[in-house]
């Protein structure tokens, strides 16, 4: 397969659930001059692994030098690179967004509805919307905030699972 | 289980580990562990700066094949180290390193010699602890010594904080262990065995390049067969120096930027190379799209990152050197005989043609080759040779003749100066019945000469041989040959006077201005088996080549 250069492309790893491993693995990315664009963490099944999932951006040869430099640490089990196109890809934004007059607080409501996004917060001058998808629907929906008045927004980062029995856990 | 405190747990552990000797200083952080080693069986050799005792444990391990241990205290004790650790991890070396720390309440509030060491080695280590408690020691150091000397070798640090070294806790010593994210794979593929064993079979002109892991894996009788059987020509890198027998008809000694002619013109010829247990450094390969554009390349490498992350390679290979060049053989044997080809009469020819293209900038005083050439002569075949950083090592590397693995030790990857004498007493330490000399220039000794106080005390006599050009030679070389000869900051003026220096630490230092007289230095050294200090003047002007310029294929060597 030939990928065309500086595309995205995610990673997910199995790793020892205890601390310095965030660190050697970012520090790792750092000192070899591979850019993350997002890492996210969390535990797993199993409590003594987490899962991380790091989206990079590089060429073939990179990245496959990532996953060798990946699985090369001690504290990481397992690691295997997710395709796209079998892959359930997630990212999470809470977006606060300046309500100047009800027409505008109507009119993010309605986006936030077709987006099947969420209010989670109202206040006087402002909307808390929850908003869950890939980066693409996310970028879209905050694009279509920018006009009102972006205050403050917070992304988790890309997370993701294969689809079907394809896993990458420990046996 | 036993109680005991964790200092106790952690020296039984390494007597567990069959370590017989430490090479350390003692700090505030680590004096419990230092109490219990004073009345241990194992040696501890103090050393005058903690970097040495880190060189002198990558020493011992190279000349030995078992793991060195260092020790330190926390904070500075610890950070000295790093250069040592660092070093040893590019040549993936075997190397456990000990550090104090401040107690556990204090960590990250600053303390006095507090460092934080563990985020410090992370990225020049194989594996680091922090010991979070007294019953963690045993298995921590169980893990440690087969991280450090399991798959492709290197440092592992253990940071033990003082008042997990002093907590009294029911201790327990385990057989196995299981690290769930370390696999290393030894075994060659099949596949990949019988497929280079037939594009080696198929090969007109094959050359083998051999490197560090060659040596690591004790494959050196492997690798001389299959070089026979093939009458393949065999280069090295500079740390797979020794691994093949540099008198053999078949050596072309090392490649790269100072690799010898015949191996830099032979390398390009060939059309098919068996690269064993080398990563493909740029001082080895020169320009990297220029390097053997017309071969196929097969690559051996225990560690599977190796595998296309400089050379792009045809077949690749993962497995420990020993048992893929003995599977190879073993598949090469039944379908080949060895033969008189055309190939190894181009080898000899180009070989003989090479040979007394050396050039002479030496203004009347010894030349650096002859002296070399000479040392090898004054020297058995067993003793051990290691360098310092520089012209003194890339004139050893070309004119010293190495005839056994683990008889050539030096910095390559990180390319330490200071790295030859702190690693000679190592090395002398691991095998004190051979001669050990360091290959020094005046530039690299000085960084580490204070150690001749270790030698002298702790009775272990090594011979140090300067070529004393009272410059840093091979900056001055560089500043000669690309920066029109502005000598900036490179020189040295001949201070110290080694001789009194050797003398003030009690050891004996002899001056030589002949060849005569330098052969009779090394061997009243070697037999008196005292530490010495042979000063040699050697010419400033004198460069190494042949050479590659930086950015430049093998081709494109210069050799005069």
């Amino acid at each position: 397969m030939v990928v065309a250069k500086q595309e995205s492309h995610i990673i997910a790893a199995i790793v020892e659930h205890k601390p310095g491993v965030l660190y050697s693995v970012s520090n790792m990315f750092r000192r070899r001059g591979f850019n993350i664009e997002s890492i996210t963490v969390g535990p797993t099944e199993q409590e003594d692994l987490a899962r991380m999932t790091i989206t990079v951006n590089g060429d073939e040869t990179v990245v496959e030098q990532m996953i060798k430099q990946m699985r090369k640490l001690i504290d990481v089990v397992k690691v295997r690179r997710l395709d796209p196109p079998t892959t359930v890809i997630r990212e999470m934004a809470l977006v606060k967004v300046r309500t100047p007059d009800a027409r505008a607080r109507s009119d993010i409501i309605n986006y936030a509805n077709i987006f099947r996004a969420r209010v989670v917060d109202v206040s006087t001058e402002m909307l808390m919307i929850e908003i869950t998808g890939d980066s693409d629907k996310i970028n879209a929906f905050l694009d279509l905030m920018k006009p009102f008045g972006l205050e403050e927004t917070a992304r988790t980062g890309i997370t993701a699972l294969s689809r079907g029995t394809r896993s990458v856990r420990m046996e | 289980m036993a109680k005991m405190t964790g200092a106790e747990a952690l020296v039984e552990a390494l007597k567990r580990q069959k370590v017989d000797v430490i090479f350390g200083i003692p700090g505030g952080a680590i004096l419990p562990v230092y109490d219990v080693l004073y009345d241990s069986t194992i040696r501890h050799i103090l050393m005058k700066h903690e970097q040495c005792a880190a060189h002198a444990a990558d020493g011992y391990a190279r000349a030995s094949g078992r793991p060195g241990v260092c020790m330190a205290t926390s904070g500075p004790g610890a950070t000295n180290l790093v250069t040592g650790i660092a070093n040893a991890y590019m040549d993936s070396s075997p190397i456990v390193a000990l550090t104090g720390q401040v107690p556990r309440p204090m960590i990250g509030k600053d303390a006095f010699q507090e460092a934080d060491i563990v985020g410090i080695t992370t990225p020049i280590t194989k594996y680091n602890f922090q010991v979070k408690k007294a019953s963690d020691i045993p298995s921590t150091v169980k893990t440690a010594f087969y991280l450090a000397t399991t798959g492709r070798p290197g440092p592992v640090l253990i940071d033990l904080p003082k008042d997990v070294q002093t907590e009294t806790a029911e201790i327990e010593f385990t057989d196995g262990i299981e690290i769930r994210g370390y696999k290393p794979r030894y075994d060659p593929h099949p596949l990949q065995v019988k497929k280079s064993a037939e594009m080696l079979a198929q090969a007109e002109k094959p050359v083998i390049l051999a490197g560090g892991g060659v040596i690591l894996s004790n494959a050196s009788p492997e690798l001389l067969k299959i070089a026979e059987l093939l009458t393949a020509p065999v280069a090295t890198s500079l740390m797979g120096k020794g691994c093949f027998p540099e008198n053999h008809p078949l050596s072309l000694g090392m490649v790269g930027m100072h690799g010898t002619i015949a191996a830099n013109k032979i390398i390009l010829e060939a059309d098919v190379l068996l690269v064993a247990g080398l990563r493909f450094s740029d001082r080895t390969t020169g320009k990297l799209d220029m390097f053997c554009p017309e071969a196929k390349i097969i690559h051996i490498d225990v560690d599977s990152a190796e595998i296309g992350k400089n050379a792009k390679v045809d077949l690749p290979m993962v497995a420990d050197a020993k048992m893929a060049l003995e599977a190879i053989y073993q598949s090469l044997n039944q379908q080949m005989k060895t033969k008189e080809s055309p190939w190894r009469k181009r080898v000899q020819v180009l070989k003989e043609e090479v040979q007394n293209k050396s050039n002479n900038n030496s203004k009347g005083k010894l030349k650096p080759a002859d002296l070399l050439e000479q040392l090898r002569k004054d020297l058995p075949e067993d003793a051990i040779v290691t360098t310092e950083v520089g012209q003194n090592q890339m004139w050893a590397a070309l004119h010293f003749k190495a005839y056994r693995p683990r008889t050539f030790i030096s910095s390559g990857g990180l390319g330490t100066m200071g790295f030859g004498f702190p690693a000679s007493l190592g090395a002398k330490v691991a095998c004190p019945d051979k001669p050990v000399v360091d290959i020094a220039g005046d530039g690299s000794f000085i960084m580490t000469e204070q150690d001749l106080a270790t030698s002298v005390l702790e009775d272990i006599p090594v011979t140090v041989i300067v070529l004393n050009n009272a410059m840093l030679g091979m900056v001055a070389q560089w500043q000669r040959l690309f920066y029109n000869r502005r000598y900036s900051a490179s020189e040295l003026k001949g201070i110290p006077d080694f001789v009194k220096l050797a003398e003030a630490y009690g050891a004996q230092g002899f001056r030589v201005e002949s060849l005569t007289d330098f052969s009779g230095a090394v061997r009243k050294a070697v037999k008196s088996n005292v530490t010495t200090v042979i000063d040699i003047p050697v010419s400033p002007e004198e460069n190494v080549f042949p050479m590659v310029p930086v950015g430049s294929g093998l081709k494109d060597m210069i050799w005069e």
